[in-house]
């Protein structure tokens, strides 16, 4: 899923504070999983701005609303009459979300509530691990299962670095080194003989590098 | 140099004679005086002069700029490139930019990771890691080719090195490793400093039995230890660094004032047992802001006078 954190609501305040009716937009699938942006944040978010714009003796009139997903038109039309009742939304989608919504409202200000993080897992109750950057090229197969771009520090391909020492990364002791895990990994599926072979230079053309990236399904396309 | 002529550092080992290197790094500022005068402290003790790209990520003089203060001194320079810095285009170019200035030695290395400098909130490259780095060099020599397959009018000329560490972990797969490196290309490897000399024992044993010895040079890594704290610092602080309780507690059994004898002293036992050992031929000095004591352990270590360069 897509992991997103709340920002600070020193921020959020300042980003919403020209507008005097604001719709507090949740979404319903990966960042509500992650605790940043469904209908609870919503609320508990509204609630704190009203508080504070209260205390610095300012009005606001704040309507929430969530929806599945702030990503497909299909769940977007069901926000398009709150929308059109206020002056800014503050969408706690991540980034696809924040983007969709101001794509299809452009006289909205539409103003991001979340830092969207990462693709990941919720590896255990109150903790998400980074798994995935997206680079359009998956070579887990080589690698165990295990992705050393997104999960070691320099994306070796070749790895590991001279600075893994009893399982950990050296940037951070608390991080787990990816080739470590690669090597385990390997080792117990008796394919070791992989990371002998040579890994040539990745070819970043599918990812990020070469560009905003397009997914064209010429079978769906209507 | 003659275009066409090996390096120092290639003839020496080449010839089967015991080499020594020495670290060197760039200053965090413009002034050449610092380079020349660190270079003049290592002149006729050292086959070549190691000089670091922007180590423990912080931003100093380059290292493509140092080499060539040294080189006009007359000293022979290892260019070290990382690629945490560059994109495999700028790294291809840097690399005919150096051999064009005269740099014929190169040390491929991934570098320290940016969090660990002064400016953390740097994005980092890393398109392409060490061990391509080194494949890259030895087809743009030996192929006269760049990446993208397009014949050089005229190939960079480099001995290549690349990096070792017998101490980190997972220890099984460093030998797998170092041979890889091998087969991409490298001529000869540095090793992280050595303290636990059973431990690297053990690894030229495991490289001897892959028959890597055979194939490469392998450089030993030797920093003399100024004081318990350091030693202590090393243990704890340096990224990929085994620095045995025992030498700690030797750098801490002496009085303050000879703790750098001391230190000395461990470094001279350690280069006699290293040559000892199979396949090692050569050391590499890493003596970090002291480079005043590299010709004194060179001497001591009766590793002076150095093979006249050609």
């Amino acid at each position: 899923m897509i992991v997103g954190k709340q920002k600070s609501i020193a921020e959020i305040r300042e980003i919403v504070s020209p507008y005097k009716k604001l719709l507090v937009l949740g979404c319903g699938t990966c960042v509500k999983t992650c605790f940043a942006g469904g209908e609870d944040e919503v609320a508990t978010l509204s609630s704190a701005l009203r508080l504070l714009f209260k205390k610095d003796g300012r009005s606001i009139y704040i309507e929430e609303l969530t929806v599945e997903r702030q990503c497909e038109d299909e769940f977007i039309r069901e926000a398009a009459v709150a929308i059109s009742k206020n002056t800014a939304v503050l969408s706690l989608a991540c980034g696809a979300g924040v983007q969709a919504i101001a794509r299809r409202f452009a006289n909205v200000p539409v103003l991001p509530g979340v830092n969207t993080t990462f693709i990941g897992v919720l590896e255990k109750q109150g903790l998400f691990t980074e798994e995935c950057l997206g680079c359009g090229d998956c070579q887990l197969a080589v690698f165990g299962g295990v992705c050393p771009v997104s999960r070691c520090a320099k994306k070796l391909q070749n790895g590991p670095c001279g600075g893994s020492r009893i399982g950990k990364c050296e940037i951070n002791p608390e991080t787990d080194c990816a080739w470590q895990q690669i090597i385990t990994r390997l080792t117990a599926l008796g394919q070791l003989d992989n990371l002998r072979k040579y890994n040539p230079p990745k070819d970043w053309r599918t990812s990020h590098a070469g560009g905003p990236r397009k997914l064209v399904r010429e079978d769906h396309v209507i | 140099m003659k275009p066409e002529s090996p390096s120092n550092l290639q003839r020496v080992l080449s010839d089967g004679k015991f080499a020594v290197t020495a670290e060197c790094g760039p200053p965090r500022g413009a002034d050449p005086e610092i380079i020349r005068r660190k270079g003049e402290l290592l002149r006729g003790h050292v086959d070549a002069v190691n000089v670091t790209d922007n180590q423990t990520a912080i931003v100093r003089m380059s290292s493509i700029a140092a080499c060539v203060h040294l080189s006009a001194m007359g000293l022979e320079p290892v260019m070290q490139m990382v690629t945490r810095d560059r994109n495999r285009i700028a790294l291809q170019s840097d690399i005919l930019g150096a051999s064009s200035l005269g740099i014929r030695n190169i040390l491929c290395l991934s570098g320290d990771h940016q969090t660990f400098g002064s400016q953390p909130d740097a994005m980092n490259v890393f398109d392409i890691d060490s061990v391509n780095l080194v494949h890259m060099v030895k087809v743009m020599k030996a192929d006269g080719k760049d990446m993208s397959g397009f014949d050089l009018i005229s190939p960079p000329r480099m001995f290549i090195g690349a990096a070792a560490n017998p101490f980190a972990d997972p220890f099984e797969y460093r030998v797998i490793r170092l041979a890889k490196k091998i087969d991409a290309g490298a001529d000869f490897i540095q090793t992280q400093c050595v303290y636990n000399l059973e431990r690297f024992r053990e690894w030229m044993r495991l490289a001897r039995e892959e028959g890597l010895t055979e194939k490469v040079h392998i450089l030993a890594g030797i920093t003399p230890l100024k004081s318990e704290g350091m030693a202590k610092y090393m243990a704890k602080k340096v990224a990929g660094m085994d620095v045995p309780e025992s030498v700690i507690k030797r750098m801490g059994g002496v009085p303050k004032g000879k703790a750098a004898e001391e230190g000395i002293g461990i470094c001279l036992e350690t280069i006699a047992a290293l040559r000892e050992i199979k396949g090692v031929h050569g050391i590499h000095m890493m003596a970090i802001e002291w480079e005043e004591t590299v010709g004194r352990i060179v001497e001591a270590a009766g590793l002076s006078p150095r093979p006249q360069a050609a």
